[in-house]
């Protein structure tokens, strides 16, 4: 038992400080969707591109004596800048003409786009003899958060006392993930832009009525979502190490995921919807040690190769008894 | 907007017979000396030049070209039937005796046609966006995979060693239990029609489903223990004459997953529906991925069989196929049929109650819905019929490529054939076999050929065509979308109602942009449902 309790809780840390990765992919997803009524195939793309400019930011900053922080600054600032344009360029030349469209239509396009830009971003990296791209992280990001002799104070002894083991990088990562959050909170509800995006994802056609350019509200939220799916990228490549040009594929299914569990167009949805996949996709790994305590041979074989299933079974088991998620708003059909 | 006027008759196209077969003999002849070896040696620098992967696949496709010229010129039915007979049945595997891959390349487009057009069932003719259709693929090949090949003998091996407290008396069990709790959801479900169900029905129900689950568990598993005896006998896999047999089986199997998986996700549409069947397609994924004692994870299956069919091989041995060709003909030969037999299915489909059910649920769900429509009945057959195309063609695929694994199984395999669909024409049986022709040929002869043809030029490995396929994809869904979205062939069905309405603008019917432009979502598009544009999902109202 004494063993047993610091894993569950390092289990569930390690789910959460994951989640906030998920979360704010998630987001990207959510504001288009919310604005749109549009999956965004190309999302889990952009996330990547995200995720490249930050690798092609550390990469050049590597022997640059600047501080660790203003290196990942910059990352996450060429990250957002990088992503959030090219948000608004897929929605530009793909989407936008196909404003008043059945449904149907701009979701291959999403998938169209996607494809795309796994290919461009691989051949760009590629004309450099890269594929998996290896985060080269400023000293001491890898390290642990709060070393047993280090002296640490206050929240980082709590966790060593209770025997929970993060890294500084997990540390930042969640930070980072709160920051963008308030701040994104702050521009959809307090500011003038977020209350128009607001009402154009309430009803475009009367937001229009009202003196709101749709066009210009719905270019704000790509741009918002690029730049979150920019911070993201970072984030995940800080958290994994590596990424490649294909790589966006299952974070991007398991923020949709999220998205859905949340309810989609929610923002406190998408976070809370990412949290708990994060944890989810943890804990599915605990079976095989739970299998190995108590003998039982089948939960052994259930590993972490298992852990992206925990994802989708989520979704069907959501869509199924709960289709408007957790904390989404039902819509009711009318003919 | 102007009231839309009756359209001036079509000029008559002229007649194109002697053209068609002038065509198709040179096309033939082309493809026919491209292909011998022998020829080209004697040839000297023409040869060569055909030799070029680029002249070659430019010989495929147009030969292949014959048979959309057939379809889409005005000309004699005996010059039609011909072309299409002379070149399917004698050009092709003539040239095939020849190149092998020609013959490959021949089955795979026929797989990829049957494919489409189950997909084209499911989201062309009853508008569900599945990008999980692969998983049914993946359902057919396994079947045979697993029982074609060695992998059997290990699984039963496996049981032999580990039988747990299985024997004949568990057998006996398991197939009680089965029958038991069989006979017990027929009778719930007779006194459910009679009268309206209770709690205590619906719980029985559900625990005879259980019980149902548990009993064919425990019936399998004591079958492979009993059977574990005779692994080494079945070391290279089960008789190939049990191929009709799993044939049968593996439309079946892929039917029963596509209900399966349809039962619970059918609730759902448009976006949602697209994402959860994505999921499942990449739960099949992982646990072919995983279970690796039946599939042998990513290492995959092989050497799996083909059919033996003994008349068979000798009729291709006396028409000069050498050994190891025989298999090829005869699957080229079966897929031939079943493509006949799956166009015909689809098309007495199309012309019946549940094909106009179908689009029904299409055009308008809650409308088809309030004129009697049993929805989830109709959607589910569109699944399991879509699936169970799909399964067939997947043990087709497995006995062609003797191997297989997770790698073929990926949504980008679901994609490219959504692409088929979309290029072609939801909705559109000619179209999408046209679909299904050009993404294959694209795929396989052209942009290798590019790939090859450009590798000497100092153009970098990593803009070779032959790497750039996503791209290519996504320019071809991105540019239908755009500029023609009901397609290449688009279905006369659509047509017809596009000029019959009086509420469309009359171009629309031909696929300009500007059409999809105004926002009036009233256009209609080939296999998708109107555009609501008030129909928002955040905001209640």
């Amino acid at each position: 038992m004494s063993t047993l309790l610091p894993f569950l809780a390092n289990v569930i840390v390690g789910g959460l400080v994951l989640g906030f990765v998920y979360a704010i992919i998630a987001l990207g997803y959510t504001m288009v969707y919310g604005v749109l009524q549009l999956i965004n195939f190309a999302h889990s793309e952009v996330f990547v591109t995200g995720a490249v400019v930050g690798f092609e930011v550390f990469r050049v900053l590597k022997d640059s004596s600047m501080n660790g922080y203003l290196k990942l600054i910059i990352a996450l600032l060429a990250a957002m800048l990088v992503s959030g344009l090219l948000n608004v360029i897929i929605e530009r030349l793909a989407y936008r003409p196909l404003r008043g469209a059945p449904k149907l239509v701009p979701l291959i396009t999403a998938i169209g786009v996607s494809l795309i830009l796994q290919d461009v971003l691989r051949v760009l990296e590629g004309f450099q003899g890269r594929f998996d791209l290896t985060y080269t992280l400023p000293a001491g990001f890898a390290g642990k958060f709060c070393g047993p002799e280090s002296s640490c104070a206050g929240l980082g002894q709590f966790l060593v006392r209770i025997g929970i083991d993060l890294q500084l990088k997990d540390v930042i990562l969640v930070i980072v993930s709160l920051l963008s959050l308030a701040v994104l909170n702050y521009i959809v509800n307090r500011t003038r832009m977020g209350k128009a995006i607001r009402a154009v994802a309430q009803d475009r056609v009367t937001a229009g009525l009202m003196g709101i350019d749709g066009n210009r509200m719905i270019s704000a939220t790509f741009l918002i979502g690029g730049a979150l799916g920019g911070i993201s990228g970072v984030l995940f490549g800080m958290k994994f190490g590596t990424i490649n040009a294909y790589s966006g594929f299952i974070p991007g299914v398991t923020a949709f995921t999220a998205a859905v569990l949340g309810g989609i167009g929610s923002i406190p949805g998408a976070v809370l919807g990412g949290l708990l996949l994060g944890v989810l996709e943890k804990l599915i790994g605990v079976f095989n040690v739970f299998g190995d305590l108590l003998g039982i041979k089948n939960l052994a074989v259930i590993d972490d190769s298992y852990s992206k299933l925990g994802a989708f079974i989520a979704l069907v088991l959501i869509l199924i008894f709960k289709p408007t998620g957790l904390l989404g708003k039902s819509n009711v059909e009318k003919v | 907007m102007t009231v839309a006027t009756a359209r001036p008759a079509r000029p008559a196209a002229p007649d194109r017979t002697i053209l068609l077969l002038l065509f198709f003999v040179m096309t033939s002849a082309a493809l026919l000396v491209s292909h011998n070896g022998e020829l080209l040696e004697q040839l000297g620098g023409l040869g060569r030049t055909l030799r070029n992967p680029i002249v070659e696949a430019l010989m495929v496709s147009l030969f292949l070209a014959n048979i959309l010229f057939a379809h889409l010129w005005r000309a004699a039915p005996w010059a039609k039937a011909l072309v299409g007979i002379g070149s399917l049945l004698f050009v092709l595997p003539m040239a095939g005796r020849e190149d092998t891959s020609l013959l490959d390349l021949s089955i795979q487009i026929m797989i990829f046609a049957a494919l489409a057009l189950g997909l084209n069932i499911v989201v062309g003719l009853a508008g569900l966006l599945d990008l999980g259709y692969v998983a049914f693929f993946a359902v057919g090949a396994y079947a045979w995979g697993i029982f074609a090949s060695p992998r059997f003998g290990e699984v039963l091996r496996y049981y032999g060693e580990n039988p747990g407290a299985t024997n004949a008396g568990t057998l006996a069990m398991g197939i009680v239990l089965t029958l038991v709790t069989v006979a017990s959801l027929v009778v719930i479900s007779r006194h459910n029609r009679r009268r309206a169900p209770t709690p205590a029905t619906a719980w029985s129900f559900r625990l005879a489903s259980v019980g149902l689950v548990a009993g064919v568990i425990l019936t399998i598993r004591s079958i492979l223990v009993l059977l574990s005896t005779r692994a080494d006998s079945l070391a290279n896999g089960i008789d190939p004459g049990f191929f009709w047999l799993f044939l049968a089986l593996s439309i079946f199997a892929a039917a029963v997953v596509g209900v399966l998986i349809g039962l619970p996700v059918l609730k759902l549409k448009g976006d949602y529906l697209a994402i959860i069947t994505l999921g499942l397609g990449e739960v099949i994924r992982v646990l072919a991925n995983n279970l690796a004692l039946y599939s042998a994870g990513s290492q995959g299956i092989t050497p799996i069989k083909s059919a033996s069919v003994p008349w068979f091989d000798a009729m291709a041995g006396a028409l000069g196929f050498t050994e190891d060709q025989y298999y090829l003909l005869f699957l080229y030969a079966l897929v031939l049929v079943m493509i006949g037999v799956i166009l015909l299915v689809n098309v007495r489909l199309d012309k019946s109650r549940i094909g106009r059910a179908w689009i029904a649920i299409r055009d308008d769900e809650i409308a088809a819905q309030a004129m009697g429509v049993p929805l989830m009945q109709t959607k589910l057959i569109a699944f399991a019929t879509g699936a169970s195309f799909a399964g067939v063609m997947g043990m087709i695929f497995a006995a062609k490529q003797q191997f297989i694994s997770p790698e073929s199984f990926v949504l980008n395999q679901s994609i490219a054939i959504l692409s088929m669909v979309i290029l072609g024409g939801m909705g559109s049986f000619p179209g999408v076999i046209l679909g299904a022709a050009v993404v294959t040929l694209l795929n396989l002869r052209i942009l290798p050929g590019l790939g090859e043809a450009t590798a000497n030029l100092g153009i970098p490995q990593q803009v070779n065509p032959g790497q750039l396929q996503r791209l290519i994809f996504g320019a071809i869904l991105v540019a239908m979308m755009l500029l023609r979205p009901e397609g290449l062939l688009p279905s006369r069905r659509r047509q017809l109602e596009l000029h019959n309405d009086d509420n469309q603008e009359d171009e629309s019917a031909q696929g300009n942009a500007g059409a999809l432009n105004s926002a009036s979502g009233d256009v209609y598009s080939a296999g998708f449902a109107p555009a609501k544009e008030n129909d928002k999902a955040g905001g209640s109202r």
